[in-house]
């Protein structure tokens, strides 16, 4: 029941921003947009979907962001290491 | 094939960076009781085999939120009555409801024995059925967290605009903070820490978790599905617990906002209100934890419309599905786990739901014994 996928809007269906067709994984759906009028909704962004309706968009800088916190961990530790190694006198 | 936003999250390289940190931080004596709230990441924990990899300082407490595990016996024997006594109802409702056991048997039982139900994949395709069929009145067996009831309400407001008067809605949604503060308050809990249901929390946002933050003083992180999301946000986790912090975070920030979805929000007020009083399987009676239809849209009410007499029914007593639900037991250490009650023969809920920390002990526990 928690099941909820990512999609790509393909194409706006209609003016007051009510369903979309939406790719899953090469799949095209027709998918409700109602709960994320209020937000700016374009083509090619990427929505999640639960039970053919569209709950919020996907943030990519947000997806960047948090890949890019987990790639740093242990970096510091490294950069620190190799500083503390230093035998300058 | 390529999935953008879940490969990403499932980076082998990250993975172990994120384990790594883990067992850097972890010490011998820790011992962290962590709740995982939602159905899907019980799923996922035990799918990804996630309890493998993780430092037996960390054990998982399966949360309830399950929204077919913990309805209560009865209610799926209400609407399916309703079907079976009259012969121009349709139920619908979803996948995971279809093999729920119920007094006289599941809605597939129902099903073969004539009764007419359908799977539906949309709480719409309930709408359309109706649309399609006028002769005919159909019931929407509505469940889900606050993540599935906007969408249940958007269609009776659908229904509305259209003026279809043979769609109803049986609604069995549920609230996930209330469940979260009943377990919390039941005597013996230990919990450390949730992981925030991530799906239920693109609705509700973070605020409403602020009180388990502020007054029982368990951090939660609210988490994705990926296994890089729930290692994050058991890293997120255990860095409060050693620091003693409790506050709420968002691990799962692609998706989830502080403040939610406030459209979707606005339409579960427009559309649905508190019960007084829910059953919950193996909980009991928590207050203010379900919704039902506004009087307003009473014409959509299934509870209205149909006269249904509640049906109560009692718990297998062998069955220990609520001391699963609240944490005291894993599911292998129930006495009819694999024995009587297995994924082909359920004897309760927790067993049927794909979700179920049941049915996800027995399948990828214990697959190789069974063959």
């Amino acid at each position: 029941m928690c099941l909820a996928i990512p999609g790509k809007i393909v194409e706006l269906l209609d003016d007051q921003n009510q369903y979309a067709m939406i790719d899953v994984s090469g799949v095209k759906r027709k998918v409700n947009i109602s709960l994320i009028k209020h937000e700016n909704v374009n083509e090619n962004d990427w929505v999640l979907i639960h039970v053919g309706f569209a709950m919020n968009k996907i943030s990519e800088e947000q997806a960047k962001e948090q890949l890019q916190l987990l790639q740093e961990i242990g970096e510091d530790k490294e950069a620190m290491e190799e500083v503390r190694g230093y035998q300058f006198e | 094939m390529k999935m953008r936003y879940i490969d990403e999250f499932r980076n082998p390289d990250l993975i172990k960076k994120t384990l790594e940190e883990i067992e850097r931080i972890v010490e011998p004596d820790d011992h962290f009781r962590i709740m995982e709230a939602c159905g899907g990441h019980t799923y996922s924990i035990f799918h990804f085999g996630l309890q493998e990899l993780l430092p037996k300082n960390i054990e998982f407490i399966h949360g309830p939120g399950c929204p077919v595990c913990v309805l209560p016996p009865g209610r799926v024997d209400e609407g399916l009555e309703i079907a079976s006594k009259n012969s121009e109802v349709i139920f619908t409702a979803f996948g995971d409801v279809m093999r729920v056991p119920g007094k006289k048997g599941s809605p597939l039982n129902h099903k073969a024995m004539g009764t007419d139900v359908r799977m539906i994949y949309s709480p719409l395709d309930a709408l359309n059925i109706a649309i399609k069929n006028p002769d005919k009145k159909v019931i929407l067996f509505a469940i889900g967290f606050e993540t599935t009831a906007p969408s249940t309400a958007i269609t009776v407001l659908k229904a509305k605009e259209l003026d279809i008067d043979n769609f109803f809605v049986y609604s069995n949604h549920v609230k996930i903070i209330p469940v979260l503060k009943s377990i919390l308050d039941q005597p013996n809990m230990r919990i450390d820490g949730f992981i925030g249901p991530g799906h239920a929390s693109v609705i509700i946002g973070a605020h409403p978790y602020e009180i388990i933050a502020k007054e029982y003083k368990k951090p939660v992180v609210i988490s994705g599905f990926e296994p890089l999301d729930i290692l994050q946000s058991i890293l997120m986790l255990i860095k409060q617990l050693k620091s003693g912090e409790s506050k709420v975070e968002i691990q799962y920030k692609r998706v989830v906002m502080e403040e939610g979805n406030v459209s979707a929000l606005e339409i579960i007020d427009q559309v649905f209100e508190d019960r007084p009083a829910f059953e919950w399987r193996g909980l009991g009676a928590i207050q203010n934890s379900a919704l039902k239809l506004k009087p307003e849209f009473a014409k959509w009410d299934a509870e209205v419309h149909f006269n249904v007499e509640k049906i109560h029914i009692e718990e297998n007593k062998d069955a220990q599905c609520g001391e699963i639900l609240k944490g005291m037991l894993k599911p292998n250490q129930c006495k009819l786990f694999g024995k009587v009650c297995t994924p082909d023969n359920p004897v309760g809920a927790l067993m049927v739901s794909s979700e179920g920390a049941c049915a996800t002990y027995y399948n990828h526990l214990y697959s190789t014994m069974s063959s």
